[in-house]
């Protein structure tokens, strides 16, 4: 049993706790404040915190200028696309591994583990040749494609580990009380796994969203998805801090909630099970 | 209905035999227990009667059918599991109606079938609880309401009371012995524990690294045991077993005596093996002492809860003459 | 545990991610390796020819990749560092009970699900930028000279945001492993009467190393790779300043369009990342019982 902290104590790790907090979150959060600035007030000098004319523009004039919405839709298209694409693939794999495991399972295993530590540049060469060539480049199928392999590994490692906390028993209990593969699978492992695929699902949308090598290289102007686009803010001339801060809320804000839905999950899936 | 015959039957896993082809006959409506000590193999011949593992050689038939490779679905058998292994997403009801699902029971068949096995089992209150909001033993009852619904030929338990505490194991050995009694199902029991065999068998069959050492009813087994590992797994406390020249006295290489057929006399005996008091055990009914004797190593006897014996004194101890066990080089009953 | 069925059937299913993981390392991976021998450039197309290893002579002996490998170790480096002593500082506090635990929890997370574009732009304008940062308004309250981080400590500034971006994954770690730290073993050891020094360090941290090694290897991987960052904030310079491997290949190849050298480059870059790989994988495969 904890014991329960003295109630000083527990007011200055509040105040320290709070502190840290807030200074690493400061960045995302001096972004969201200043996407409601002016571009005026938002190069102000000293800058204002809050005590500014709060105003929508930016994000108007963001969607307006740049075909925001496409670029959204293109990281929509791909993260979820390449997340689904790699489900259908994992699960049978993680199902087959989990249940009914074979002396070269963890063998199988590892070597998935491996690709994933294969660094991108090591097969950028070849990747955009054959995407050049086979026209793929600067498409969401293109892309689609490659994330779907990059991330397939950890789909099928976060499925597996969540799959072997399924005690086999229940699965045998079901196969005792009459069920054939296909009941087995549809009314126990199913229902039972679906919170380990939701977020597996959840984990891999974040991680497809946020890539930024494949993206960046792949990728022009009709597929780019976010991460190319808001790379595009870079060029020099460009210091447009009040939308640059309106793109990339916009671009954070859906995935910063999914993350914070799925902080327990993140843990197990980025250390492929090691630590839970 | 319920007749299991195993035919030669063996297990390998990656080349290592775990059971050696064995034959088994199980009469319909018997209680078979399989006892032995842990990695004995007596789980893994139940998952073979079951399905759950395939056979390496020899037949498995039940009613005289072979079933060697039938899916386990199709065996009309019904299992409880240790872990109970109870569908966490489904209510109680569903649980139990869960076999009745599979075979393709109508509506109105189901309801009235998991009414009454949950009305015999006490478990009425609790069909729309989850597995994991019940206790220990109603999560057992609901694993035996799974399997009796479905009307199988035989039942099959893999270690069922092991996750129980003591007093409640002692409380559903009784029930699955009186289910036995009201259904007169063919049962196949697997437990560790001799106490469950003793008291829940027709027929016990004694397990040792994959063979059958012994099957027989538990008082045959208690009383003739047919080898020293029966000898020394069958009964509580444990036989004693005197080696040497005190087993030469009776003609035999090894002679046992169970602690309650030994004699303890505080009086000079001839004949008797002579030892030192050490740790006294008093349940209340009985006592048991642990005796030191010279020259043969520690043995445990019983006595009266009346008899005055303390640490250190020193005791004679002579077995009844009737009720001792003699072995040969080779362990097997003279 | 299984029947012979069964197996056949999970073949039978793990086959096609077997084969697509299979096409994904080996024909790209081969190619590259089959590039680095060639003189290949794409402004040269049809003048290929086998050159041995000489791509290999130019890559290892251009002062650029030293310089290129030194910034990869110190980026890396830097970065652990950070993180690692940050995550467990982090851990500790954030394992302790005050107000508002599950809100600081979430503030502290938040930047890993920043995109490496956003995080690396908004650092770059609106805190290391010498005019409208902040960072430079802070200096010209104090009334100091504002100082330009990304054209004089280019390097510095990468390991900074890299840093800021990977705390929260190393303090997620270290905090659900100290979560699952038996309390009981903590209160034995106060019984044996260890003050709160020597539970950390009898305690606490053998503990928690495993997670730590864990962090390290994984970052590792990912921080041999470090690009958005790079290609967003400098560039790679002022001159090759904070070039890394990973966008020196992604310099040779795709803006001098030298192929052969860039291949030469990558194979270099997964010889790297295969030593920190190896180690990795024995710490996974430790955990792994199938």
């Amino acid at each position: 049993m904890a014991r329960e902290a003295s109630p000083s104590r527990k007011i200055v790790t509040t105040a320290v706790a709070w502190a840290i907090g807030l200074a690493i979150f400061f960045p995302v959060l001096w972004t969201i404040l200043t996407s409601f600035k002016t571009e005026a007030e938002a190069i102000a000098s000293p800058p204002s915190f809050l005590l500014f004319d709060w105003t929508l523009e930016n994000y108007a004039e963001v969607q307006e200028r740049s075909n925001y919405l496409r670029h959204f839709w293109n990281s929509v298209v791909i993260s979820i696309g390449s997340t689904l694409l790699g489900l259908v693939v994992g699960v049978p794999a993680a199902w087959a591994m989990a249940f009914a495991p074979s002396k070269n399972t963890k063998g199988v295993l590892m070597w998935m583990l491996s690709t994933k530590m294969l660094p991108p540049v090591g097969v950028l060469v070849p990747i955009y040749l054959l995407f050049r060539d086979g026209g793929l480049l600067d498409t969401r199928i293109g892309l689609v494609m490659v994330l779907l392999l990059v991330n397939l590994p950890i789909i099928i490692w976060m499925l597996y580990t969540y799959f072997k906390e399924i005690p086999a028993d229940i699965l045998e209990a079901a196969r005792m009380d009459g069920a054939m593969l296909r009941a087995e699978i549809l009314y126990v492992l199913t229902p039972m796994a679906l919170p380990g695929i939701a977020s597996t699902m959840l984990l891999n949308v974040i991680l497809a969203w946020n890539e930024a090598f494949w993206t960046l290289n792949l990728t022009a102007a009709k597929a780019a998805p976010l991460t190319a686009f808001i790379a595009s803010y870079s060029s020099p001339e460009g210091l447009f801090y009040a939308k640059l801060s309106a793109a990339s809320t916009m671009a954070i804000a859906p995935i910063l909630v999914l993350g914070w839905f799925s902080q327990k999950q993140l843990v197990r899936g980025l250390t492929f099970g090691a630590v839970k | 209905m319920g007749r299991i015959a195993l035919k030669g039957l063996s297990k390998n896993f990656n080349d290592v035999e775990v059971i050696p082809p064995l034959d088994l006959e199980i009469a319909d409506g018997e209680f078979v227990v399989f006892v032995g000590p842990s990695g004995c193999g007596k789980s893994t011949l139940l998952r073979l009667i079951a399905g759950l593992e395939d056979a390496s050689g020899g037949n498995i038939e039940i009613d005289g059918q072979d079933a060697t490779n039938t899916p386990p679905a199709k065996r009309r058998l019904a299992m409880v599991f240790q872990s109970y292994a109870l569908y966490p997403h489904m209510t109680v009801r569903k649980n139990i109606a869960f076999p009745l699902k599979m075979a393709g029971a109508s509506r109105d068949e189901i309801d009235r079938k998991v009414q009454a096995a949950a009305a015999s089992l006490n478990l009425t209150d609790y069909l729309d609880r989850r597995p994991g909001q019940l206790s220990g033993g109603q999560r057992q009852r609901v694993a035996i309401g799974r399997a009796i619904v479905r009307e199988p030929v035989a039942f099959l338990f893999d270690e069922p009371l092991s996750n129980l505490d003591a007093a409640l194991r002692v409380n559903m050995r009784l029930e699955i012995s009186e289910l036995h009694q009201s259904l007169k199902t063919t049962m196949v029991y697997v437990t560790h524990d001799q106490v469950e065999a003793m008291t829940m068998a027709d027929k016990i069959v004694v397990l040792n690294a994959g063979r059958i050492e012994q099957v027989g009813a538990p008082l045959e087994l208690y009383r003739h045991p047919r080898n020293l590992f029966v000898a020394g797994f069958i009964g509580s406390p444990r036989m004693n077993f005197v080696n040497g020249a005190g087993a030469a006295a009776y003609g035999a290489q090894t002679v046992g005596v169970r602690p309650e057929h030994l004699r303890v006399s505080t009086q000079q005996d001839e004949g008797a093996w002579r030892g030192r008091v050490g740790v006294s055990e008093h349940l209340g009914s009985d006592t048991f002492v642990h005796v030191h004797v010279d020259g043969v190593g520690a043995m445990n006897a019983r006595i009266g809860g009346e008899m005055g014996v303390g640490y250190g004194d020193d005791v004679w101890l002579s077995p009844d003459p009737d009720k001792l066990h003699r072995f040969d080089a080779d362990g097997m009953a003279l | 545990m299984a029947t012979a069925h069964s197996r056949m059937t999970a073949r039978l299913m793990i086959s096609p991610a077997v084969i697509m993981l299979l096409g994904w390392m080996i024909v790209p991976l081969s190619m590259t390796l089959y590039f680095s021998f060639l003189r290949y450039n794409l402004l040269m197309p049809g003048m290929e020819e086998w050159i041995g290893f000489t791509n290999y002579e130019y890559f290892l002996t251009d002062p650029a990749f030293f310089e290129a490998l030194g910034n990869t170790l110190a980026l890396v480096g830097g970065v652990l560092a950070i993180t690692v002593i940050g995550g467990v500082g982090l851990a500790l506090l954030l394992d302790q009970p005050f107000f508002g635990q599950g809100v600081v929890r979430i503030l502290v997370i938040a930047p890993f699900f920043v995109m490496p574009t956003v995080s690396a732009l908004v650092w770059k304008n609106m805190f290391f930028h010498p005019v409208n940062g902040l960072f430079a308004h802070a200096a010209k309250g104090m009334g100091m000279q504002p100082f330009d981080f990304l054209a004089h400590a280019p390097l510095l500034s990468i390991i900074l945001i890299v840093a800021w971006q990977w705390l929260p994954f190393a303090t997620l770690i270290l905090l659900t492993a100290m979560q699952s730290l038996d309390s009981e073993q903590q209160e034995a050891a106060e019984m044996d009467g260890a003050g709160p020094l020597s539970r950390f360090i009898y305690i606490v941290m053998p503990h928690l190393a495993r997670a730590i090694t864990v962090v390290i290897l994984i970052q590792t991987i990912f921080l041999l790779s470090i690009f958005a960052e790079i290609l967003v904030t400098t560039n790679g310079g002022p001159g090759y300043a904070s070039t890394n491997i990973a966008y020196l290949v992604y310099a040779q190849s795709l803006l001098q369009f030298d192929v052969g050298g860039g291949s030469a480059g990558g194979i270099v870059a997964v010889v790297l990342a295969n030593i920190v790989a190896i180690f990795l994988m024995r710490m996974i495969g430790k955990s792994l019982e199938p």
